[in-house]
């Protein structure tokens, strides 16, 4: 077996721990009693005990726990239908490249650009109808889109990794067209679903721009929540939310490998 | 495709190509014209918007003309300065400097994880996963506690006379750069990751063999075998490292403005859409740019 230098062991640690400092400060200042800067006074968990109490967290909490939920459902739904379409049907190289352009676009557009064409897409719906204002239905409507794009793209390359031979074989078995797709494709599938609807639900609780744009006055989430704070200034309360967030995260983290683990 | 709609055995069914097609075009429509309507179709308008005007209260009108552009470009009513360019230019060197530390800092990583025992190395491949599935926001605020003033990294740059004592080390150039290496790494050391527990230590071993140099050793046993990995990464940084809002927001002020800033400003307070607009699609460009240099550089591009 290959053995690492000592200098690159060194190097390896001292990034993991520059990865974690920043977390790390969190969570212990998360525990300070002295509500101003990083002036130590003692140990506290008053600024939980705060969070539970305070309806304007509570709030961004449900925000953003039923935008992810929400979000990556419908993009779950429509990926992987847009997914099947794409790869299973004799589309010419043209049509396709217009499919593969569209549906790469949200991949490749920086999110910033992203956020000002949504701006200006919500802006001209507006004018037709009333659900456009921004809120809850037009920062789903935002996060599907980059979403779908990632589930497609997660479950065509699952399909691309059998062949429709065993549809075939489960038609000329005389199934019907909704047994093949219930009781073949779905199963074979499955694993990429789940990939794909994992990532749509992390990216919809880690995105900060499109929310940031789209969002209204009573659609607040977490992250627009801490983001509106540390501009006002850093309290110790804002730590001990994001240490619930850093402790969730780790949660939704070792869940995923579960059920990752598990397909395989 | 010739359009003969004759029946015919297709995917073990007597149909038509017609049915057929239309079954897709069903299946894809939805997801497909949910991205047309509110992405592509805006993305295209915004470059109609670019050659219009602002009007005087944010409105847009149709007068169109090149001035977005040349503003871009630095010239105004009072002469030529060179501002947004330095905006732009500030924000390829950020891309790049932030994809370049990340690499020099991803391979010692990705060759830490993938020397370890079985069982720890799935602990260790855990604990890089995690600050990159943290939400951005936390991880780049959380760097305002660790610079803040009176804290061991401020008083040893004071102590260096790189800052007056007492003083915090953002909003600063430097700050931006430590939040920026610190949320992008995960994109490089994972898919790097993935790249060197395929590698063939036989190749390494033959280079040793043959007494190759350290340096010649990773140029021509690793380097080619972990560049899939390492372009994945690279698009996965620079493209959006470029044109990051949240992070130079965060802890550049107004003393390092990226281009992402300049954007956000338009669609947001000043509402000048066309200017945004001209903007967006500078930034759009230079995104294209990367992603061919990068792609003819490394392998064919898999997002995932």
């Amino acid at each position: 077996m290959f053995k690492l230098n000592i200098h690159y062991k060194i190097l390896a640690i001292a990034t993991y721990l520059f990865l974690y400092t920043p977390l790390l400060a969190v969570m212990v200042y998360s525990f300070n009693k002295s509500r101003f800067g990083i002036h130590w006074g003692g140990l506290s968990l008053d600024w939980y005990v705060k969070l539970l109490h305070d309806d304007l967290v509570i709030e961004a909490c449900i925000n953003t726990a039923v935008l992810a939920v929400l979000s990556t459902i419908i993009a779950t739904i429509l990926g992987t239908t847009l997914a099947m379409g794409l790869a299973r049907y004799p589309w010419s190289k043209k049509v396709m490249t217009f499919f593969d352009i569209n549906l790469y676009l949200p991949v490749v557009t920086p999110e910033i650009v992203f956020a000002g064409a949504l701006v200006v897409a919500f802006t001209c719906l507006r004018s037709i109808s009333s659900i456009f204002e921004p809120g809850l239905v037009t920062m789903i409507i935002g996060h599907v889109t980059f979403q779908v794009a990632f589930v497609a793209l997660v479950v065509r390359s699952r399909l691309a990794s059998f062949n429709n031979e065993i549809e075939e074989a489960s038609r000329d078995l005389y199934a019907s067209n909704w047994y093949t797709f219930r009781h073949v494709l779905l199963p074979l599938m499955m694993p990429g679903i789940v990939s794909g609807a994992m990532l749509a639900l992390t990216l919809s609780l880690d995105d900060f721009i499109i929310s940031f744009f789209t969002a209204g006055p009573t659609s607040v989430t977490l992250p627009l929540y801490i983001y509106g704070e540390v501009h006002r200034g850093i309290t110790p309360k804002i730590h001990a939310l994001s240490t619930v967030g850093i402790f969730v995260t780790i949660a939704l983290v070792i869940l995923s490998q579960r059920i990752s683990s598990k397909d395989n | 495709m010739k359009i003969i709609d004759k029946p015919e055995i297709l995917y073990g069914e007597l149909s038509t190509p017609r049915k057929i097609r239309t079954r897709g075009l069903l299946r894809i429509s939805p997801g497909m014209l949910w991205i047309m309507l509110f992405l592509s179709i805006p993305a295209l308008s915004l470059i109609v918007i670019s050659f219009t005007t602002r009007g005087a209260y944010g409105e847009i009108e149709w007068v169109f003309t090149l001035e977005n552009y040349k503003r871009l470009a630095g010239y105004s009513l009072f002469g030529w300065s060179p501002d947004y360019l330095k905006i732009l230019l500030r924000s390829i060197i950020a891309g790049l400097i932030t994809t370049v530390v990340c690499i020099i800092l991803s391979y010692p990583l990705a060759f830490f994880i993938s020397t370890r025992d079985k069982s720890t190395r799935y602990l260790w491949l855990t604990a890089l996963i995690i600050p990159f599935w943290t939400n951005l926001v936390i991880r780049t605020y959380a760097w305002q506690i660790v610079l803040a003033p009176d804290l061991p990294i401020a008083k040893l740059a004071a102590l260096l006379h790189l800052v007056p004592p007492g003083s915090p080390l953002y909003p600063s150039s430097f700050a931006v750069y430590i939040g920026m290496i610190s949320a992008f790494l995960p994109f490089v050391a994972l898919p790097l990751y993935s790249s060197v527990e395929k590698l063939d230590w036989s190749l390494v071993e033959a280079a040793n063999d043959l007494y190759c140099g350290k340096w010649r050793v990773f140029h021509q046993a690793i380097l080619p075998q972990t560049l899939p990995g390492l372009s994945v990464g690279a698009i996965l940084t620079f493209v959006p490292a470029m044109g990051i809002f949240l992070i130079p927001d965060l802890l550049g002020g107004a003393k390092y403005m990226l281009v992402g800033n300049l954007i956000q400003q338009q669609f947001g307070k000043s509402r000048d859409w066309p200017f945004g607009a001209a903007v967006s699609l500078a930034l759009m460009s230079l995104t294209l740019i990367a992603l061919v240099i990068l792609n003819r550089r490394g392998a064919k591009m898999q997002v995932l």
